[in-house]
């Protein structure tokens, strides 16, 4: 403990010098404009964001998109609260209840609970953070190709049993993703595979125009023309004092969703968006008068808004102690920090402790940067609610193509993110989960190289997946899991916990 | 009886079973196309081996969404009343980025900006030069210059 309150120590000095607090502030900002904007979210905010951190060094750059990441956590709880549209996916369930409270003069107090539950949550989700990951780092110390193949297969099971709708489809999705991971040059062959004589497909597909492409494009293709953007409220500060009754309603959702969303976090899948969904069915279901949920109970906004932050910081764990994405999010994190020559895994808190410790530090100042940001200047923001879709949607298509070309300088790039917004908004139409193409684009060179490796190193014998405890242990968890979720193909009006929290399956 | 009711009545192909079958056929390709490539052995794969096996997932998984798609809603019924528009904005998009390296940065947004705000949301003409100049040079200043990120200029210069 003295340890890491040392380590601590340390990473507050780098998180409190001038230029660091400057990003940190600056990230805040932006990913609470980020997620307050219909069609912009967090993935689309960083992705965007990812070339003008080229030029920084690497402390700073993670500070700034970790700042864009749980900004805009906090920034699409008020579009919700206040117009009904969530500005990002997570904040689909507070439109129901936030929205509500607003309709019944109450916008000003959902925003409060909305601002101190992601507080709570974020505070709560980086003590995790700062425990859970240096354990789970010095234990990953101990992986070899197998386990990395089998932790790699069992996160993939644990995505499509996680996922809200059809776990075939979901499972299709991640094979979709992995298989464009395919694409460019074999680095243990040496061939160059599914290129179509395209030079820059040698590199492989990025993860910036597939994830912008599928998240940012394909919802603005949706969405354009149908948004008619409802008169917003402009809540004053005195306006935003919950009432004793409302700040103890809030107490225990906020702890809930504060622990059950840091620990989604660290699932893999779109976790900050499965863990409001979570949050909210288990506070309906708790509550002694669930009839009032739907129509503005506070409940149903601290859980959420708690969850969906808590999930976001829960997400850096296995990104920071095992270099393994959970989310697209993530994936495009740690291509950013990979541009520095920082190598997320088990050994960077032991290599660059100031790097880690200081983005632990810069979590605790930017949650309270956040906070103030979201309650005294919540006024601030909410006048970017009054520009028409209409202008907004070009300019942020501008910002998709523009971004997307600057990572790499390269127009081939733009022409992948216009065609995974075409692919994406079909997929959408047809009712599939865009978030495991892009996990499975990120993982597939992670399994594909422990796949062979692991190969390589038992002369070819599939023996060693299951010699090892390790890897034997989340083998068969995955596998348990696989056959589990293909249960409600053949087993008809069976409920699960999954329908119990409103995750509904869709087969 | 209302009309999605009718038309599940009716039958019909049914939303899940186009796109698992869109899914297998594709599977179907990239196994084809992986032919180029030396499969090698189950002990010792090739760099045709995993996009082989993914191939095969893939079309297991898009047969069983299209053999379990009877429960999905009928293709009919589908509604894309924005698609139109969705399609309008790819070709703009697609033209801007034939565009971006050849005019520049500044040019091709002014053009996309007057595209998407004047014929496509039919707005003011003061209101859509003023958005579309203003938004191609602050974004080009903020990114271009105060970023330092490498945006492109026509040839021009501009």
């Amino acid at each position: 403990m003295a340890e890491t309150l040392q380590n601590l120590l340390l990473g507050f000095s780098v998180a409190l010098q001038p230029s660091v607090l400057v990003y940190a502030f600056v990230g805040c900002v932006i990913g609470t404009l980020v997620g307050m904007m219909p069609g912009l979210g967090p993935l689309a905010g960083i992705s965007l964001l990812l070339p003008a951190t080229f030029g920084l060094n690497p402390i700073i750059a993670i500070v700034l998109l970790a700042g864009v990441y749980y900004g805009a956590m906090y920034g699409g709880s008020t579009t919700s609260i206040l117009m009904r549209i969530p500005g990002e996916a997570a904040s689909v369930m507070t439109c129901v209840d936030g929205y509500a409270m607003t309709q019944n003069g109450r916008a000003g107090p959902a925003l409060a609970i909305a601002a101190i539950g992601s507080f709570v949550a974020g505070t709560i989700a980086v003590l995790g953070l700062m425990l859970l990951a240096p354990t789970l780092a010095a234990w990953a110390l101990r992986f070899g190709p197998p386990e990395y193949t089998a932790l790699l297969l069992m996160g993939l099971f644990i995505l499509a049993y996680m996922s809200g709708g059809s776990t075939v489809k979901t499972l299709a999705m991640a094979v979709l993703g992995l298989l464009l991971g395919m694409i460019g040059i074999d680095i243990m062959s040496g061939y160059t595979r599914f290129s179509f004589g395209i030079v820059e497909l040698g590199d492989g597909v990025g993860i910036v125009p597939v994830a912008v492409g599928l998240f940012g494009v394909s919802e603005i293709l949706l969405s354009a023309g149908a948004l008619k953007m409802p008169e917003v409220q402009r809540p004053k500060l005195r306006d935003l004092v919950p009432s004793r009754e409302e700040l103890r309603l809030s107490v225990g959702p906020i702890g809930r969703g504060s622990v059950m969303g840091f620990l989604i976090g660290i699932i893999p899948g779109s976790a900050h968006i499965i863990s409001s969904f979570v949050s909210y069915g288990v506070e309906r279901r708790l509550s002694k008068h669930p009839d009032r949920f739907g129509k503005g109970a506070i409940e149903g906004v601290a859980g959420p808004e708690s969850a969906n932050n808590a999930a976001a910081t829960g997400a850096f764990v296995p990104m920071m102690a095992l270099g393994i994405p959970t989310s697209p999010v993530t994936a495009v994190m740690i291509a950013a920090i990979m541009v520095h020559g920082v190598l997320p895994g088990p050994m960077l808190i032991q290599e660059q402790p100031e790097l880690f410790w200081g983005f632990v530090a810069s979590m605790y100042v930017g949650n309270v940067v956040l906070l103030i940001l979201n309650l005294p200047m919540v006024g601030v923001f909410v006048n970017l609610l009054r520009i028409p879709y209409a202008y907004l949607y070009p300019c942020i298509l501008c910002f998709c193509i523009v971004g997307t070309y600057s990572v790499a300088n390269n127009i081939v790039d733009v022409w992948i993110l216009l065609s995974m917004g075409a692919v994406g908004y079909v997929l959408r139409k047809f009712g599939y989960d865009l978030a495991p193409v892009a996990l499975g684009l990120v993982l597939a060179p992670m399994l594909e190289l422990s796949l062979r490796q692991s190969l390589a190193m038992s002369a070819g014998n599939y023996a060693i997946f299951i010699e090892r405890p390790i890897a034997t242990t989340m083998l068969v968890l995955g596998a348990l899991l696989a056959l589990y979720s293909l249960k409600p193909l053949f087993v008809r009006d069976r409920r699960d916990w999954r329908s119990e929290v409103g995750l509904g399956k869709s087969e | 009886m209302t009309e999605p009711d009718q038309l599940s009545a009716r039958g019909g192909l049914r939303s899940d079973q186009l796109s698992g079958l869109m899914l297998l056929a594709l599977a179907l390709y990239v196994a084809w196309a992986n032919q180029a490539y030396p499969v090698g052995t189950l002990q010792e794969p090739g760099p045709g081996y995993l996009p082989l096996v993914l191939a095969v997932f893939l079309g297991a998984l898009g047969l069983l969404t299209a053999v379990f798609g009877f429960r999905s809603a009928p293709l009919a019924a589908m509604r894309w009343p924005e698609a139109k528009r969705a399609v309008l904005i790819l070709i703009a998009c697609a033209a801007a980025t034939f565009a971006l390296e050849r005019i520049g940065y500044r040019l091709t947004v002014i053009a996309l900006l007057i595209f998407f705000l004047g014929l496509i949301e039919r707005k003011g003409p003061v209101r859509v030069a003023a958005v579309a100049l203003g938004f191609a040079f602050a974004s080009f200043y903020v990114i271009g210059d105060l970023l330092h990120v490498p945006l492109p200029r026509s040839p021009w210069g501009f």
